[in-house]
């Protein structure tokens, strides 16, 4: 680790401030601080975004489930508001990594990674949320942009995330045995108006839509309706599984998130 | 006899209050005034020539004291690392040994290797610099797999051994053993991977050494499993310091499994560099460093037959293997895939042909040295998968294909050197298929396939050689030391009693159960009792603990001692009391005229000893006696272990439903602590079969070096062990110790690998390599269908 200064204000414009004179946002650290331990990042300063009271916490807007950006892991998976309206999100976020990672990793930090194995993601862009910054929203299928690419700004804040309530949705996550991401995970989530459904872990280019699966869905929510593995062309390829083995986890998965959807 | 302290009582381990509450001292907690850091600069490539090192930037770096290359360290006339044990090839040559200097000189050959350190006054300080020294390499062809690197044209790695084979090496009788293939009603086959593991030890590697200018003196604090050793090696051959001015303490230690056998490189350089710099240097490894520079465990390929009669009894087996030692050869790499290995391809079975051939061949990868079981975790895991495999082919029942073969009379001499003192395997078979209720697996699979899940059952029944070793036998076969143990036993004026050892305890539980053997030798309570270990300035010499020896040659030790005490304390009891030898007895504290009530308190004893104002005429004062033991055998530690598991055919993902082992260690002294040993070994064995697996590609860069890709056990990986042991005693040592730390690491893999493939013999997966993870077990599937 290189030296850096350490600020936690307690109102979005100060760290705003802290970050527009040179600062980096901190959420959990839980993918940040490592980073710097390896000695791959060298911030100036970092911005602590977990002691803001208006970027943490569950509530509901309109029809819409709103998570602070700073809203830890554990507190998504604990809050009975997200149980009660889209408890699959709750389970998603009580499935990411340990505790310990839970108890500090935040949604904002999550999504503004976007790692191509993080779990965040798929609900998000299956749930067709909103992303809310400091500067304006962004719709879930504009902000994802490959991997750890997204459609913030250099120094842009995720304020927010505003989740669409679907009637039904499930997470299916197949661990990579080592670190626990997802080896392939698939977000399904059925609204009034067709099925979406979200794939993290397998493919290079990041989380994606399966729009085969989605179209095969909306007109027969069943598993057995779930169509064939998509091409493994385009999948990641690693220790831990071949693009064909991932290509093939994401038909079992998707069809698996179905059943579980009931 | 206070058998609530005594031998066999499970006394929870008195050394765990200071681990669970924070109050152990490791390396990395001592310190002194002035203590500086250092920080290696290391190959990012995994084989170059090193054409040029920058040092200036560096040295100017604030903080930084000194800046070292490998050309400095072989100017002052450090040594090369040694190999200690001499393997032959089958022609007679010797093996061919590349030079390792413990900072690299004009060549780099794995990723890690050191090319210089910095000394600094913080740790920050040194790793900024460290990241200023310029390496000029220019980067060499570069070969990772065994095999590969036996095959002409590969890179050569060191000029001393062509075509990188170091050995050629055989055992056993080939145109016997091709006669009983040629003859044999059946020949069964196998071709095999044991996959390269990562020790991964919970306390890194670390070593402080000071130098004390004064009396010309060093002390070197290390994470070692036998300082003995190290200072011996240290002084003897890298000349770092004689032996009398030299101290290595290795405190506590958390956890070694092998890798802390072995002096390192940065051992060497911590010691050289705080005389040369004149300042206390540390250096603590990090989790990456671990994964780079610890010997890594196993990596053989083996191809094998087993030839039996019409009978289905075994004539005769036949073994291939060509062994991965890494870019150099580590102290005791030589020993582990020849006399650790191939000596017990024989198994539990009597088997009167068996030959078998090993390469060992350098690569560029980590040096590979022993690592819990160290070569008989791959001769029972290549005996049990052909078991298995055997008894699929010839459509007989698993167990009772082994039954039948089994060695049932004992000495019982192999044909390959080991003579197996004594054993029961027909009582560890049955004990074990009972606790596994093998009669319900039947309806447990039908209950699976119910849901959609195969599932099977692996045996593995298991021997393995402990106690290393008689010192004569092995110097025979080349060891470079002989393999006894030493101890001391102080028995103070106040009757409190030091036990001295040169067992090295870091995990294994020695300050309970030697200090038990003591406890029920004197009847005292263990709260008398100190074991002291892991400081060559108190610890007359010892060879430390690996291969399951602190049990049955360290405590040996420790009674051979115990015998002296008792001896001259009854002398002085009889002398006191007026009364004879022969009717002193020690019990309930005191020392007592048998059927009289004469006695004195047993710290009367003591301090009689000590006073000498009234000890038999021309007795010694004092009461300490030491004793050197060297054992006459090795032990043979053997059992039998079942393992149950269902798989997802959808996914590939294995879980272990239940795991029995029944084990017979011969004498238990702490059944806690045994169990320990084994749930831990278990753990460890489950880890290399279905989850571990150290890998490079084909650049020679690791893939698997942090948690995010090497895939440790974890408890939601394992169910609840079924263990139990039975018990006959080993002839050998006084006490009839067999050893307990490694069979659960030996044992354990092929039943597991064993019942995924029972499990999955219906869908026509035939073979599978380890680590059984959900991919390569999809990919079986798949590849059958
Ligand atoms: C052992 C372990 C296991 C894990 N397992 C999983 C898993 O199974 N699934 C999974 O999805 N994740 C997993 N993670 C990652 C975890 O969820 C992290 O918490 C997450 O990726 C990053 O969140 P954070 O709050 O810790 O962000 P930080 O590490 O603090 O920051 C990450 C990045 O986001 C930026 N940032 C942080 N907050 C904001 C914000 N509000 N707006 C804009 N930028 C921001 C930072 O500047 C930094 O660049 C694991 C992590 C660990 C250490």
């Amino acid at each position: 680790m290189y030296s850096f200064d350490y600020v936690k204000p307690s109102s979005l414009q100060d760290a705003l401030d802290a970050i527009s004179g040179g600062g980096q946002p901190l959420g959990g650290g839980q993918t940040l601080i490592p980073t710097l331990k390896q000695r791959l990042a060298m911030p100036e300063a970092l911005v602590d975004l977990t002691g803001i009271a208006e970027l943490k916490g569950v509530s509901m807007s309109g029809d819409k489930l709103s998570v602070g950006g700073a809203t830890r892991h554990a507190d998504v998976a604990a809050s009975a508001e997200v149980k009660a309206k889209i408890p699959a999100l709750a389970a998603l976020a009580g499935q990411i990594g340990d505790p310990q990672v839970r108890n500090r990793g935040t949604i904002g930090g999550s999504i503004a990674n976007n790692d191509p194995a993080a779990c965040y993601p798929s609900a998000v862009l299956a749930l067709g949320a909103t992303v809310r910054t400091d500067k304006r929203e962004i719709a879930a299928d504009d902000y994802f942009q490959g991997l750890f690419t997204t459609a913030l700004e250099e120094g842009e804040v995720v304020v927010g995330v505003d989740f669409p309530v679907p009637e039904k949705a499930a997470y299916q996550k197949f661990v990579q045995p080592a670190s626990r991401f997802a080896l392939t995970g698939v977000f399904v989530a059925k609204f009034a108006g067709g099925v979406r459904v979200a794939v993290t872990g397998a493919s290079q280019d990041g989380v994606f839509r399966w729009s085969e699966a989605e179209a095969a869905l909306s007109s027969n929510f069943s598993a057995d309706a779930v169509p064939a593995a998509p091409v493994a062309d385009g999948m990641i390829g690693d220790i831990h599984g071949t693009p064909e083995y991932r290509a093939h986890l994401v038909q079992v998965m998707t069809k698996r998130a179905v059943a579980a959807a009931g | 006899m206070p058998k609530d302290t005594g031998i066999g009582a499970a006394v929870p381990r008195t050394e765990d209050r200071r681990f669970t509450t924070g109050k152990g001292r490791y390396t990395d907690d001592f310190t002194v005034v002035g203590l500086h850091h250092a920080v290696f600069v290391r190959s990012p490539h995994a084989h170059a020539r090193v054409t040029g090192i920058d040092k200036s930037a560096a040295e100017a770096a604030p903080g930084v004291v000194a800046v070292y290359d490998g050309k400095q360290l072989v100017g002052d006339g450090v040594g090369n690392l040694i190999c200690g044990w001499a393997v032959s090839s089958k022609d007679g040559t010797p093996m061919k040994m590349g030079a390792w200097s413990a900072l690299a000189t004009d060549t780099v050959r794995y990723v890690g290797d050191a090319v210089a350190v910095v000394i600094a006054e913080t740790k920050a300080q040194a790793r900024d610099a460290a990241e200023m020294v310029e390496v000029e390499y220019e980067e060499l062809p570069v070969v990772v797999d065994a095999t590969d690197a036996l095959k002409p044209g590969a890179p050569q790695i060191h000029p001393e051994a062509e075509g990188n084979l170091i050995y050629d090496w055989e055992i056993g009788d080939a145109a016997a053993t091709d006669g009983a293939i040629a003859n044999a009603a059946k020949v069964v086959e196998i071709e095999l991977v044991n996959n390269r593991l990562a020790p991964n030890a919970m306390e890194p590697r670390a070593a402080m050494a000071v130098y004390d200018a004064g009396t010309d003196h060093l002390t070197l604090h290390t994470t070692s499993q036998n300082p003995h050793v190290a200072r011996l090696v240290l002084s003897a051959f890298y000349q770092i310091a004689p032996e009398h001015k030299l101290r290595v303490i290795a405190p506590d230690v958390g956890g070694g499994f092998g890798s802390k056998i072995y002096i390192y490189p940065e051992e060497i350089v911590c010691l050289w560099a705080a005389r040369k710099a004149g300042v206390p240097v540390k250096w603590t490894a990090d989790r990456t460093e671990a994964f780079i520079t610890d010997a890594h465990g196993r990596d053989h390929v083996s191809k094998a037959q087993l030839a039996f009669d019409s009978n289905n009894r075994i004539t005769g087996l036949k073994v291939n293997t060509v062994a991965n030692l890494g870019a150099y050869m580590s102290l005791f790499s030589s020993c582990v895939p020849t006399y650790l290995y191939a000596t017990l391809l024989s198994g539990q079975y009597v088997i009167p042909n068996i030959y078998c051939d090993v390469k060992a061949v350098y690569t560029n990868t980590v040096p590979v040295d022993a690592y819990r079981g160290a070569g008989r975790p791959e001769a029972c895991y290549l005996i049990e998968r052909l078991m298995e495999k055997a008894a699929k082919e010839l459509g007989v029942d698993p167990g009772e294909l082994r039954r039948q073969n089994f060695i049932t009379q004992f000495p019982y001499q192999t044909p390959v050197i080991m003579t197996y003192d004594i054993g029961d395997f027909s009582q560890t078979l049955d004990a074990a298929r009972a606790a596994a209720d093998v009669a319900g697996f039947a309806q447990r699979k039908a209950a699976s396939e119910a849901k959609g899940r195969k599932r099977g059952l692996g045996y593995s029944c298991y021997i393995e050689a402990c106690g290393i070793a008689p010192s004569a036998a092995v110097g025979s076969l080349g060891a470079g030391v002989g393999l006894w143990e030493s101890a001391e036993v102080r028995v103070n004026p106040v009757g409190s009693i030091e036990v001295l050892t040169g067992s090295h305890s870091h995990g294994q539980g020695h300050e309970t159960t030697f200090a038990q053997v003591v406890s029920d030798r004197f009847d005292l309570p263990m709260d008398n009792i100190k074991i002291v270990h892991g400081d060559t300035d108190s610890v007359q010499f010892g060879m430390g603990t690996y291969g399951s020896r602190s049990g049955a040659v360290g405590m040996s030790a420790i009674v051979k001692a115990l015998d002296k005490v008792e001896a001259k304390v009854k002398k002085i009891a009889a002398h006191v009391l007026e009364a004879s030898e022969a009717d002193i007895v020690i019990e309930g504290g005191a020392v007592k005229v048998q059927g009289t009530d004469k006695q004195m308190a047993w710290h009367e004893v003591g301090l009689a000893a000590y006073t000498a104002h009234n000890l038999p005429e021309g007795m010694e004062p004092g009461l300490k006696e030491g004793a050197f033991y060297d054992p006459t055998n090795f032990t043979f530690p053997a059992g039998c272990y079942i393992c149950e598991v269902e798989v997802d055919p959808d996914t590939g993902v294995v879980t272990v439903e239940n795991f029995t082992a029944a084990d017979d260690f011969g004498q238990v002294i702490n059944p806690l602590i045994v169990e320990g040993q084994v749930h831990g070994g278990i753990a460890q064995g489950i880890g290399q079969a279905m989850l571990e697996h150290a890998v490079y590609d084909e650049s020679g860069q690791p893939l698997s070096g942090s948690y995010m890709d090497y895939t440790m056990p974890r408890a939601d990986d394992l169910p609840s062990f079924k263990v139990s042991t039975h018990e006959t005693f080993c002839p050998g040592n006084p006490l009839g110790i067999k050893g307990c730390g490694e069979a659960g690491a030996i044992g354990s893999p092929p039943a597991l690998v064993n019942a995924v493939l029972d499990a999955l013999s219906g869908m026509g997966v035939k073979h599978l390599d380890m680590p059984l993870t959900p991919r390569r077990v999809w990919e079986a599937i798949n590849a059958a269908n």
